[in-house]
């Protein structure tokens, strides 16, 4: 299949921008696509006739990030930086425990996530989390490893890795409140 | 765990209930918490169509162009 490095070649930016999204590390992003695109040249029959080349490769790439979450384990083991911080959630409550602000309706979930606008939105804020937070919210929501797998891999406990979760899920929430929810239809 | 909670740890319940299922003391304390409560059932909404965002984004990623 002759083809396949161009296609390589094309996907290559889309591969490294996921790559560094989950990984939060210039270099150990470039390694995983890397040996992601080696593994593909190794295997041309896989690629032939296949109608969705990306999510063959996104599989790929998938377990690469796997892989390199495992051999830079200490490096992502989970700091104060985000593991301690309850500064979020003093914003967001009172002393007493209820919303300082009431959350507003975002109304019909089937008509807000079927817009490609909203979902470059969601996907800006998902950059913009904490390296730690994203790091642990995409192993969850993208790699879809399970909450024993995470834990295992960055040596948290059970109660550690559901309260960043929940942290991750907070500023995701803030972040779209700003950039989509809170503004007039027609700003978006 | 107490049976009153606030809004704090009801967000929180909120959250884990994507990540773990709850223990029925916990369930209890939320359902009654979400009963008396104007804002948290609104932000459980809130919560899950970020769900459903996120499998969206998910699908977008892994099969989009």
């Amino acid at each position: 299949m002759s083809d396949l490095p161009a296609l390589l070649e094309t996907l290559r930016p889309q591969l490294l921008r996921y790559a560094r999204l989950q990984l939060r590390n210039e270099a150990w992003a470039e390694d995983a696509v890397s040996e992601t695109l080696l593994a593909a040249l190794e295997k041309p029959e896989a690629f032939a006739g296949r109608a969705q080349p990306k999510t063959w490769l996104i599989g790929i790439l998938k377990h690469k990030l796997v892989d390199q979450v495992r051999r830079h384990a200490r490096e992502c083991s989970i700091t104060d930086e985000d593991g301690e911080d309850e500064s979020l959630e003093d914003a967001l409550f009172s002393a007493s425990g209820h919303f300082r602000e009431a959350p507003t309706d975002w109304g019909d979930p089937q008509a807000v996530c079927t817009q490609t606008q909203f979902l470059q939105v969601l996907d800006a804020c998902v950059e913009k989390l904490p390296k730690q937070l994203g790091r642990v919210f995409l192993m969850r929501e993208w790699l879809e490893l399970e909450t024993e797998e995470i834990c295992k891999e960055l040596s948290v406990t059970p109660t550690n890795l559901w309260v960043m979760l929940h942290r991750a899920r907070l500023r995701l929430r803030e972040c779209l409140q700003l950039n989509w929810f809170g503004l007039q239809p027609e700003a978006r | 765990m107490k049976l009153m909670i606030t809004c704090r740890q009801a967000a929180r319940l909120i959250s884990a209930e994507l990540d773990r299922e709850l223990p029925w003391l916990e369930r209890l304390a939320l359902r009654g918490h979400l009963l008396i409560c104007k804002a948290c059932p609104t932000f459980r909404r809130q919560i899950r169509l970020m769900d459903q965002a996120m499998g969206r984004w998910r699908a977008y990623v892994d099969q989009g162009e």
